[in-house]
């Protein structure tokens, strides 16, 4: 029942990210704070509920972007695959399989956004795009990613207590 | 009177006379050393005495200073508040105040105001999202702009909400009338948030500074919104058209409110356009 945390929490994500996060810029990037709650969660080894928030993820940020909603799901649902195999192989070193989901999922979300919309007929310099959306969001996410990493690992500790996961 | 209480008026007058006498300095140095003793009596007596008053006295006082001072800066701290909530008015009053003017000068449009609450999650994307939706008769494609020009379009709606797509935007394109150049071109956004111009004739010659107006053409917009000026053109003679880079009139870092122009309705010309047709 403590994983209907999920809801007010992404929702609260997204309400900071459309109001807050996207306005600490650097260059024209911003970090993506669902993107990181849902990385970090996934990379929790006592979560199970690592798809479920996913969706919710995609629910909530597709009614507020304008992003095609495919991208949303793929992106946010491959961070989640990449962060559980990770999870499970460099399980003695969170904070590195933190960063490095961050790091592979940024960027093959980045990647996924500037093709599809291409496709779509947006005209989009790839130079352009790598070094004043992508980069800097990356830097932004990796900054961002230390802090949020504690907080989902605290909340994994409340959702999922000790006795219970045992 | 009897003799004992003549005896004692005598002895007072005659204390007093010498003292009276001390005092004005009558004695000469006889009277400075008294007067020197005496004072140096009572700075002794009034220093210990302060000083006693301050042994019992100043912890009550540290405790009532320590209150008032905290009584002190949570006054000084609600004002502050108080400050930055009156400066916030002040600014939106202003913006308020410059947006009416706008809406009085152009009284062929009728205008809702919106304040902008969010901006899109994803930074491939230029768009804002404004409180008033489908309950205040926002519709898709209608134009928002401010006092300083044209901001975007709305983009899609919901009942209390609406997201509007920045003439900045990548995806848009506009058709624009040059004013000084008496020229149509074609305005994009890019993904840094810079507004370009295309499409212009080689045959027209654009200055830097020349006003840059909607041109109505599309259906899209009303004519004659201002959206900015040309800073630099670029010309080469192997290439259509020139090119030109354009300063918007809108700072779209600091937008708060907007109005969305709500009797202007988008005109689809989609089933206009020529179709292909395969060749038999």
């Amino acid at each position: 029942m403590r994983n209907i945390i999920a809801f007010p929490l992404l929702l609260l994500a997204v309400i900071l990210q459309s109001s807050v996060v996207s306005e600490i810029r650097l260059l024209s990037g911003y970090a993506d704070l669902p993107f990181l709650l849902i990385a970090a969660w996934a990379l929790q080894e006592r979560v199970e509920s690592a798809w479920h928030w996913g969706a919710i993820a995609c629910l909530v940020v597709g009614f507020v972007t304008s992003l095609p909603w495919p991208v949303l799901t793929a992106g946010y649902l491959s961070v989640i695959f990449m962060a559980r195999i990770l999870q499970r192989r460099v399980w003695q070193a969170p904070l590195l399989a933190m960063f490095s989901v961050v790091f592979l999922g940024t960027l093959f979300f980045h990647l996924l956004s500037f093709v599809t919309l291409s496709v779509l007929g947006t005209p989009f310099n790839f130079s352009d795009v790598l070094g004043l959306i992508t980069l800097p969001s990356l830097l932004l996410n990796m900054l961002f990613s230390i802090p949020i990493y504690t907080l989902m690992r605290d909340l994994s500790y409340w959702v999922y207590p000790s006795e219970e996961f045992e | 009177m009897n003799s004992r209480s003549l005896q004692t008026t005598i002895i007072f007058l005659v204390i007093g006379g010498i003292l009276a006498l001390a005092f004005g300095g009558f004695f000469g140095s006889a009277s400075r050393q008294f007067n020197s003793v005496l004072v140096e009596v009572q700075t002794w007596i009034s220093t210990r005495f302060l000083g006693f008053q301050d042994f019992v006295t100043a912890p009550r006082d540290i405790v009532s200073l320590r209150q008032r001072n905290a009584e002190l800066e949570a006054q000084v701290s609600q004002l502050q508040a108080q400050v930055i909530e009156l400066q916030q008015r002040v600014n939106e009053t202003d913006i308020l105040a410059a947006l009416v003017d706008f809406s009085r000068s152009n009284p062929e449009s009728t205008y809702k105001a919106a304040s902008v609450i969010g901006r899109d999650p994803s930074p491939f994307l230029h768009y804002i999202i404004i409180n008033r939706g489908s309950n205040d008769d926002i519709r898709r494609g209608m134009p928002v702009v401010t006092n300083q020009g044209l901001v975007g379009r709305i983009d899609a709606v919901i009942a209390d909400a609406a997201r509007v797509q920045l003439i900045t935007d990548p995806a848009s394109s506009i058709n624009v009338y040059l004013q000084n150049a008496d020229t149509s071109a074609t305005l994009f956004g890019s993904v840094t948030g810079d507004v370009s111009l295309d499409m212009i004739s080689q045959n027209v010659v654009v200055e830097s500074g020349d006003l840059i107006l909607t041109s109505g053409l599309g259906g899209g917009f009303p004519a004659d919104l201002i959206i900015g000026q040309v800073v630099t053109v670029r010309t080469l003679e192997f290439e259509l058209f020139q090119q030109a880079t354009v300063q918007p009139a809108v700072d779209f870092s600091r937008l708060e409110i907007v109005l969305v122009i709500t009797n202007f309705r988008p005109v689809d010309i989609s089933p206009l356009e020529p179709v292909s047709t395969p060749s038999p």
